[in-house]
């Protein structure tokens, strides 16, 4: 069975491509994409072709790729279950995407491993990419067998949230994750700066009367570990970057050569903190929500590419984790169905073009979790996303397929909408 | 003027009209107090629930007071624990309350925000007794209430607040109060103990309690708490009291009329020594907590519709 989409513009930035152009999709692959292929194809093999969607006015790009989640399960099912999860990643336009390890069991071995590949195999929807913890239980004492963990399917190694304060420890798992060619995904928090704070440390922290947490718990692990990556000749990557003072270490370390990658979130180019006057829960978020100099240097960082990807962090939570009172409600947005409308917003204000933010979304992350993913180049995987640029919608978490309605986007004003998500050639969110 | 609000959140939603129009009516609340029979019927019929997750004496005393001479019927709810503890959360309780039709619900809660919370969940009148390191906006009302009596405006006078700003509702509702009735407000303590951008509030900021004292009018000492030491907000209450002490001597820099106020509970030789909190010449600590029952009785007042 054939799919032929025409039409469309096409943006793949591994091969540099922004242009009007068919694509041809067989077996799960893309075979060929040319000018007026339901003319040449049809002339040979007409009858081969089952479905053709004519995509004018659409953009087509290889499928987005988050390699930030958080699927829930096993251990927290009310939040999110790989089955819903893996619905809002298609639903937001994502092929494939990257679970962090932070399940109940933690997954730091290769059961947990298996059991998530397995159930996200049923569901059959998005890839889906698990990342083992570094430690075992992530308590930051001892490495989880990375070796047996690749065996078993992991793409990336990370304890995040629960950040890596032995130094000696994460050296040891960037030189050995390193000799396995896995990357070494750091939540950067030193946990004695950042003590019981519950939003980021500035003026509004002082007027909130909440405990704030300083940009340096951020930026004094990032310049750790970037130390520790230079030392051993080996790479890593740094999760969800919220502010100034991290842009600049990570431009500075690209500069100096090293193999330093870095992701943010669409709620730290998006969001201030001054947003939290409302003491509304779904603000709360780890790293917090920063200044306003912070948003612009994180936008800088994108533009500039020493920002790597767009991750959403997607964190969903139940009503009781965040109906409570500030102080003791969870971090985290439930962020898959919005990350690219958010995302889009960037090529809107022109700090971005739109390969640049599809090699944010797509390409960068593939690349550096090492999957064979994010282009569409002739008998790569038939992995494909196609966004409505003009389509206006607004976000109504009552809609979201993910569990975790927890999302302070709830009520915006989008424009731009996922609305077809390909996975191994075949449909699998169809919004048209 | 018609008292419009629904709730008492803190002090920075209030305007100077406002915080004139509380605290006249607080003034009109006064003589009651000094009756043989100290009450009367305004609030009859009306039932004022003071909901208390942290400890409290003075506070909850002056509410349940306020609203018994006003004849509300006061029922106190005292919780040591959080409500994460207790096992209901704030928002079930809060409906639970609604549910029995009371007309204000007093909250304090360790939690900042947590009257915010409960506002927007139910119907009734919620006044904030202290909300975290927030907000303590009926302390800040009688607070004012007692300097402008003392010195007829609050308009063009210092008032120096020395201690632990960072986790103080009382300073931070000073604060904005004070600033809006045209005091310049100075701060100051150990640095571990001064809020990020502190200065954003409109205040000046010193490290010295000699330097922010000078010269002012009004000084407000705020309390140590002991715990605060384990995280190394301060290395022992000797040096904290060889340096933030108000005494005798250092009392000297500041005007020959300065009071000295104090939210409560003390702690005598750390943040203030025992002679100045005892000196009736410059202390009004407890009129402080004489004039807390006149303003309660004006917010219960106001918030049932007193005003109309």
């Amino acid at each position: 069975m054939k799919l032929l989409l025409t039409g469309a513009r096409i943006i793949d930035p591994a091969q540099k491509i922004d242009s009007r152009l068919d694509v041809l999709l067989e077996n799960g692959r893309i075979i060929k994409t040319g000018n007026n292929l339901a003319r040449s194809t049809r002339s040979k093999d007409t009858e081969k072709i089952t479905e053709l969607i004519d995509l004018e006015g659409m953009i087509l790009v290889p499928g987005l790729i988050d390699m930030h989640t958080h699927l829930r399960e096993p251990g927290y099912e009310y939040k999110e279950t790989i089955a819903t999860g893996v619905t809002a990643a298609v639903t937001g336009g994502f092929t494939s995407i990257a679970c962090m390890p932070n399940t109940n069991p933690i997954n730091d071995n290769r059961a947990t491993t298996e059991f998530i590949r397995r159930k996200a195999a049923e569901v059959a929807l998005a890839n889906v990419y698990p990342v083992g913890a570094i430690s075992r239980n992530s308590e930051g004492s001892q490495l989880t067998e990375f070796w047996d963990l690749k065996e078993a399917g992991i793409v990336a190694l990370s304890d995040d949230g629960k950040p890596v304060m032995n130094a000696g420890l994460m050296r040891r798992a960037m030189e050995y994750a390193h000799s396995l060619q896995l990357p070494i995904i750091s939540h950067c928090e030193d946990i004695h700066l950042s003590a019981n704070g519950v939003m980021n440390e500035g003026y509004y922290s002082t007027i909130l009367g909440l405990n704030g947490i300083p940009a340096i718990a951020e930026e004094a692990m990032i310049a750790r570990d970037i130390l520790i990556a230079e030392f051993t000749k080996t790479a890593v990557h740094i999760a969800h970057v919220s502010t100034a003072g991290s842009v600049r270490l990570i431009r500075d370390a690209k500069a100096r050569g090293l193999k330093v990658t870095a992701e943010t979130a669409p709620h730290y180019f998006t969001l201030k903190d001054e947003s939290l006057q409302s003491y509304d829960t779904n603000f709360k978020v780890n790293p917090p929500l920063r200044t306003e100099r912070d948003v612009h240097a994180i936008k800088e960082g994108l533009a500039d590419g020493t920002i790597d990807a767009i991750a959403c962090d997607h964190a969903p939570h139940g009503r009781t984790d965040k109906e409570v009172e500030f102080e003791y409600a969870a971090n985290g947005i439930s962020g898959l169905e919005t990350s690219l409308g958010l995302s889009l917003n960037l090529i809107h204000s022109k700090i971005l073009t739109w390969p640049e933010l599809i090699a944010r979304m797509s390409l960068n992350p593939a690349r550096i979790l090492n999957l064979p993913k994010g282009t569409l180049v002739t008998g790569a995987d038939a992995d494909i996303t196609v966004i409505d640029p003009l389509r206006p919608w607004t976000v109504d978490v009552q809609t979201f397929r993910s569990r975790g309605k927890n999302s302070p986007f709830n009520g915006r004003q989008m424009q731009g909408k996922v609305i077809l998500t390909i996975v191994g050639g075949e449909i699998k969110y169809d919004g048209r | 003027m018609k008292f419009e609000r629904k709730d008492i959140l803190g002090i920075k939603d209030l305007s100077v009209d406002e915080i004139n129009f509380i605290l006249e009516t607080a003034e009109s609340f006064l003589e009651i107090s000094t009756r043989t029979i100290k009450k009367v019927p305004t609030l009859r019929g009306k039932t004022v629930i003071n909901l208390f997750y942290e400890a409290s004496t003075r506070t909850r005393t002056s509410f349940e007071i306020a609203g018994k001479r006003l004849s509300a019927d006061t029922i106190n709810i005292s919780s040591s624990t959080s409500s994460v503890v207790k096992g209901e959360t704030l928002i079930d309780t809060a409906r639970n309350l609604e549910a029995m039709n009371p007309d204000v619900i007093v909250i304090r809660h360790s939690a900042a925000g947590a009257p915010h919370l409960l506002a927007s969940l139910v119907k009734q009148s919620i006044i904030n007794a202290g909300d975290g390191a927030h907000e303590h906006p009926t302390q800040a009302l009688l607070d004012m209430m007692t300097i402008k009596e003392r010195k007829g405006s609050i308009d063009g006078l210092k008032v120096a607040i020395i201690g632990d700003i960072e986790h103080s509702r009382v300073a931070r509702s000073n604060i904005y109060g004070l600033t809006k009735m045209g005091a310049s407000v100075v701060v100051a303590g150990p640095a571990t103990m001064l809020p990020r951008d502190i200065e954003k509030m409109g205040v000046q900021v010193h490290s010295r309690l000699e330097d922010a004292i000078a010269g002012a009018d009004v000084i407000m000492m705020l309390r140590i708490q002991l715990e605060r030491q384990k995280q190394n907000i301060f290395p022992s209450l000797r040096e904290y009291a060889q340096h933030f002490c108000l005494n005798r001597h250092n009392v000297k820099l500041a005007k020959k009329d300065v009071i000295v106020m104090h939210p409560g509970p003390i702690n005598r030789g750390v943040e203030i020594s025992p002679d100045i909190a005892d000196d009736p010449s410059c202390s009004v600590i407890l009129d402080q907590v004489n004039k807390g029952v006149a303003v309660r009785m004006a917010l219960l007042y106001l918030l049932t519709g007193g005003s109309e």
